[in-house]
């Protein structure tokens, strides 16, 4: 190892980190106000999501536009125990089932469906949101990378899946809330959430989780597995004659990728207090890659940056000018593709990191758009 | 004598190939083939175009399923495994353009080929060793490309980047060995070059190469397989098969 790298992370990387930490959780807690640090706070829960797809996409070359499926299944784990202790015995005395939550009973449901019952639990509630997207990923993974399902046909079925869903969703009102989502949702083991102090605290959870999700992304991408995923993308075959089982190393980032999706989704619906199929559906999805590609798809670093200003930009001009906003998205994406296909990351190692080496005495070299670390044979 | 006289195991054939056929839509692109190669035996397969040599190699290694037939690498069967298993059973494949990762430096097109941590988990723990290193370096040397190692392999020249390609096989230390034309369009100084590495890598090991120019093949050849429409024509040395007047008129005379 050479002497520019700390256990796996180079120099760069690190300070990179360091940079937006200091972002995260000094300058913008410091610089904003309750309500706006609040929606930087909703921002970053998209930022998961985004990460998961610079290692999906970016890197492995799975181009998944159904992301929202577990960015949802991780908001929903966690409405669904939130909403369970919002729905104690006291709290539902007027319902004709009391304990239950509120829309089961509009339904006409008389008890609480099998599968909400251990989302009493806090711990199985914690597991759920990691392992139920994860497992479903990895029976999508399976199903389709087994079969050596790839490129546009694996992006257009995971947008069926996450269209499937909603569908589901909406349609099982009386166990998932329907199109409203599970909603007024109050208390965590009794804190309540719903106090700015709580949504201060939950912001600054939420940057922790985030930027573990980030040194455990820079840890898969810096190890051998990382390489492998740029190889499989490159040539796919040539890494299956190594003696690679290319599936289940697709399936893994797959898998992965939708796990830290789902901790987005979970930090989501404690922040905003609900959840709804309209995070889980086809447009929240493609918005999403969209986030990534602005960011740059083969940057950690640069999906977040990607997250925070695309949804600012999104805030400003929908407040501005509400009709305009999904032509300006659509007009970014394109722009993206056409002009800076390596996103802002890419933007940045063309031509502010050059400058910024020279004027810092060479040091920091520009790699040709951020794709790895330097290697190293010494 | 033996009561089976086409069944030749007693011997201790590296790869015994019996009655392999494969078939796309009807047409037998492989037609009930069989040969036998020996133990550090090099096998050279000639043949016109569309003789099916390269489907042949595909079907070794696991590309293409065969539709009859047997192949049996070390008395495994073949025909039922996966590409990665028959990999790790000791099989190693030259693609006919060089397929090498150019997103990665030449030191990381080996390290992945380097045959440890090949399952998920395995790849995630992979260290970086002085053993790989001392590995990849060794390999480097070999195929040439030892002042190479941190250069990305997109900007290696093409017989550089077969080179590579053969590098990422050694490092595997295959048992059977097979290399699809390695040395179409070099340089005649590249030409020698690579000659001269493949009489080095060869040794202790199996190869099969499938190749159109006749002086390599005379080179490096212990046998020849010619195969056209998918059969055998002929089959021995270098010397019997230029003599075949149905090789002759099909291949050679040309």
């Amino acid at each position: 190892m050479t002497s520019d790298r700390t256990f796996f992370l180079a120099r760069k990387d690190m300070l990179g980190i360091v940079l937006l930490a200091i972002l995260l959780a000094v300058i913008l807690p410091l610089a904003l106000d309750g309500f706006r640090l609040q929606m930087v706070g909703k921002y970053l829960t998209y930022a998961f999501v985004a990460l998961g797809l610079v290692l999906c996409w970016g890197h492995a070359g799975i181009l998944s536009l159904g992301q929202g499926i577990f960015f949802g299944l991780g908001g929903y784990c966690m409405a669904m125990y939130l909403k369970l202790e919002a729905s104690s015995i006291e709290n539902t005395k007027i319902q004709s089932t009391p304990g239950i939550p509120d829309f089961m009973d509009w339904n006409q449901l008389t008890e609480l469906p099998f599968f909400w019952r251990p989302f009493h639990s806090l711990g199985f509630t914690l597991l759920a949101i990691i392992a139920v997207p994860s497992l479903f990923a990895a029976i999508i993974g399976f199903a389709m990378f087994k079969r050596r399902v790839s490129g546009v046909y694996f992006s257009i079925i995971t947008q069926a899946i996450a269209s499937i869903l909603t569908i589901l969703i909406i349609g099982q009102q009386g166990y998932t809330g329907g199109i409203n989502g599970i909603t007024d949702l109050r208390t965590l083991q009794g804190w309540d959430i719903r106090t700015d102090a709580a949504k201060t605290i939950l912001y600054f959870v939420c940057v922790g989780l985030l930027l573990a999700s980030i040194l455990l992304a820079y840890f898969v991408k810096s190890s051998k597995l990382g390489r492998i995923l740029v190889a499989m993308r490159d040539k796919e075959d040539r890494v299956r004659f190594s003696g690679y089982d290319v599936a289940n190393f697709k399936v893994f980032v797959f898998c992965l990728a939708a796990a830290v999706s789902a901790v987005g989704g979970a930090m989501f619906t404690l922040q905003v207090g609900f959840m709804s199929p309209s995070f889980v559906g086809t447009v929240p999805s493609i918005e999403m890659v969209i986030y990534c590609a602005v960011g740059g798809r083969l940057s950690l670093l640069g999906a977040v940056y990607g997250t925070l200003l695309v949804n600012a930009a999104k805030t400003s001009l929908s407040e501005t000018f509400p009709e305009l906003w999904l032509f300006g998205l659509g007009g970014l994406f394109i722009a993206v593709v056409l002009v800076f296909p390596n996103g802002l990351a890419g933007l940045y190692e063309t031509y502010v990191s050059p400058r910024l080496g020279r004027f810092f005495g060479g040091r920091g070299k520009a790699a040709p758009a951020g794709t790895r670390a330097p290697a190293i044979a010494e | 004598m033996n009561a089976q006289p086409n069944t030749p195991m007693t011997r201790d054939f590296v790869l015994a190939v019996e009655g392999l056929t494969v078939s796309f839509d009807g047409f037998k692109a492989v037609d009930n083939l069989s040969f036998y190669v020996d133990e550090n035996e090099i096998r050279v397969i000639i043949g016109p175009n569309g003789a099916g040599k390269t489907t042949v190699l595909d079907l070794i290694c696991g590309r293409t399923k065969a539709t009859d037939g047997s192949i049996r690498f070390k008395d495994r069967e073949l025909t039922t495994m996966k590409e990665h298993e028959i990999v790790r059973a000791g099989v190693g494949r030259k693609f006919q353009n060089p397929s090498i990762y150019e997103d990665l430096t030449v030191f990381e097109n080996l390290e992945i080929s380097y045959p440890k941590g090949r399952s998920v988990f395995g790849a995630l723990m992979f260290r970086r060793d002085s053993a790989v290193k001392e590995r990849v370096r060794n390999i480097a040397e070999t195929i040439f490309l030892a002042d190479h190692l941190d250069q990305r392999a997109e900007y290696l020249s093409h017989g550089q980047k077969q080179w590579l390609e053969i590098g990422m096989l050694l490092i595997q230390d295959p048992e059977l060995l097979m290399l699809d034309e390695p040395v179409a369009g070099m340089s005649v100084s590249e030409r020698r070059k690579t000659a001269e590495l493949l009489n080095t890598i060869i040794k202790d090991r199996s190869v099969i190469v499938i190749e159109h120019d006749m002086k390599f093949v005379e080179d490096i050849a212990h046998k020849v397989t010619v195969l056209h429409q998918g059969k055998v024509l002929s089959e021995g040395s270098m010397a019997k098969v230029q003599a075949d007047p149905k090789v002759i008129e099909v291949y050679l005379g040309h």
